[in-house]
């Protein structure tokens, strides 16, 4: 029930957002908002004026051909990557700047961190830290960052590893586990964070295909059972049509057609939208 | 001329001071090295280029330069320079800075070892960069190259001869004016080399067991 109404909610919270936005103007806040973003790498150009609004709880999948600066957007919003034009917000505040004598300028590391406390990241490659087991992976950041007691923090720690069926796996090394395992550690671990916002980095392009299913029943799980605000990039379109409330396909750096899965997926508007599913539906 | 066991007894309290004085030395020197070096190498990964291309350059100023003539310059010329220290700090500082680079050179092969996620997973993870660098990425990128820091062990201890340079009586000098003294090289400069052996095939057998232990320690094997 509560997630049909924050659905009702997203929905009324879509806007064009080819259109340049202006965060006073806005009818429903955003939760992240890209404004003007582009990403430079010497002469090539990534991402190109991207303007994209996330709601509040909204679930984004982005999808597109290789290339397309998709991670490039999930890699800008966790700080990984200096943008080079516009203004990244997260929850009202600037990510990317602040607000200095009335002006706004490159935001300092100590900003930077402090805004991306609300994001968490889970990675392709897991990037899980191999000195240490499932537990302690999950416990790092919540005693030295957020300063949790060790009780509390491996309390939390054990709970989540629950969560994501790993109970029975928190003394493990990453070397001891599957992939599945592994990535199931690596969302626990984001989540240990308690991150408003998740970012998903083709979280299963990494697994073997009879691994990709746990990992995507945690995501669902995550997404029935609490309030986060989720952005992943993907390759599983069966998963995103099921999952996201919002599908953008990227092209060249740029969303060139976005809207509710069954819309994108069932009666795709866009040329090259088009031809990027009937090829990828094709191999499989 | 045949082995007289007779002056190997003799020597032995002599070849003993010195021996004492090169282990000293060694251990010393290796501490500053292993220290000195991490702190060049981390240094090396500042951000700020004017400061790591100072640091890359000492580090290349070193390596080029032979450990004797360092050792001259510091306690011979260095006076010149209001640098007035006892033979022993220069030779065992210079020992341990002279090291330092070559151990810096191993220290960053270590750590751009690491992969660049374990970076990307401190950054998401908001861990600080203090916080990264001490808890995430030294402990994976110090177990892999111990056994490179041990062979500059090794090195560094059949080095310490150079501090004869400066008339501090390591072994091998000790066990020299002993043969000067009573006209007998043969068991003086045998036993040396002797022990040099045994001392290098015992910090080897550490070597190795410090870095099993430390890559189990780690689960890094």
């Amino acid at each position: 029930m509560s997630d049909s109404i924050s659905r009702i909610g997203n929905v009324m919270a879509l806007k064009p957002s080819n259109l340049p936005v202006n965060p006073e103007l806005s009818p429903a806040k955003p939760f992240v908002r890209f404004e003007n973003v582009s990403k430079r790498y010497g002469t090539y150009t990534v991402l190109d004026n991207l303007n994209l609004d996330i709601a509040r709880n909204e679930k984004v999948s982005i999808i597109g051909p290789s290339g397309s600066g998709k991670t490039t957007v999930l890699r800008m919003l966790m700080t990984l990557e200096r943008i080079n034009d516009g203004i990244i917000w997260v929850d009202d505040e600037p990510l990317t700047h602040m607000q200095k004598n009335g002006k706004m300028v490159p935001a300092t590391n100590a900003h930077m961190r402090r805004v991306r406390g609300k994001i968490g990241m889970v990675f392709q490659h897991f990037n899980l830290f191999p000195h240490m087991t499932a537990l302690q992976n999950c416990m790092e950041a919540p005693i030295s960052v957020l300063g949790l007691s060790k009780q509390e923090a491996e309390a939390r720690a054990a709970e989540l590893l629950d969560m994501v069926g790993l109970g029975d796996k928190k003394k493990h090394y990453p070397i001891q586990l599957s992939g599945g395992q592994k990535q199931r550690v690596a969302i626990a671990r984001a989540l240990a964070m308690r991150p408003k916002v998740m970012l998903f980095d083709e979280v299963t392009s990494a697994l073997d295909p009879e691994l990709v299913g746990e990992v995507l029943n945690v995501i669902r799980k995550l997404g029935a059972e609490h309030d986060l605000t989720m952005l992943m990039v993907t390759h599983q379109m069966g998963f995103a049509k099921e999952f996201s409330d919002r599908v953008c396909f990227f092209y060249g750096g740029k969303i060139t057609e976005q809207g509710p899965p069954d819309q994108l997926f069932g009666n795709p508007q866009n040329e090259r939208t088009r031809q990027f599913l009937s090829a990828v539906l094709e191999a499989g | 001329m045949t082995w007289d066991w007779s002056v190997v007894w003799e020597a032995f309290p002599y070849l003993y001071r010195g021996a004492i004085v090169t282990i000293q030395a060694t251990i010393l020197g290796f501490a500053i090295a292993l220290i000195l070096g991490l702190c060049f190498a981390l240094i090396r990964q500042s951000p700020n280029r004017i400061v790591s291309a100072s640091v890359t350059e000492i580090v290349e100023f070193i390596r080029s330069t032979p450990l004797l003539l360092q050792v001259f310059f510091v306690y011979f010329v260095g006076p010149q320079f209001g640098l007035n220290i006892s033979a022993w700090v220069a030779g065992v500082g210079v020992l341990g800075i002279h090291y330092a680079a070559f151990c810096s050179e191993c220290y960053r092969a270590g750590i751009e070892n690491v992969e660049q996620g374990q970076w990307e997973a401190c950054t998401a993870l908001n861990l600080s960069p203090i916080r990264s660098w001490r808890v995430i990425i030294l402990p994976q990128a110090i177990p892999p190259i111990v056994p490179s820091l041990g062979n500059y062990l090794i090195s560094m201890f059949k080095d310490t001869p150079v501090l004869a340079a400066i008339a501090i009586l390591e072994m091998l000098q000790q066990a020299k004016n002993f043969g000067s003294d009573n006209y007998r090289y043969l068991e003086v400069i045998t036993m040396s080399g002797f022990f040099y052996l045994v001392f290098s095939l015992i910090a080897s057998a550490i070597v190795q067991a410090v870095s099993y232990w430390l890559n189990r320690r780690y689960h890094l094997l």
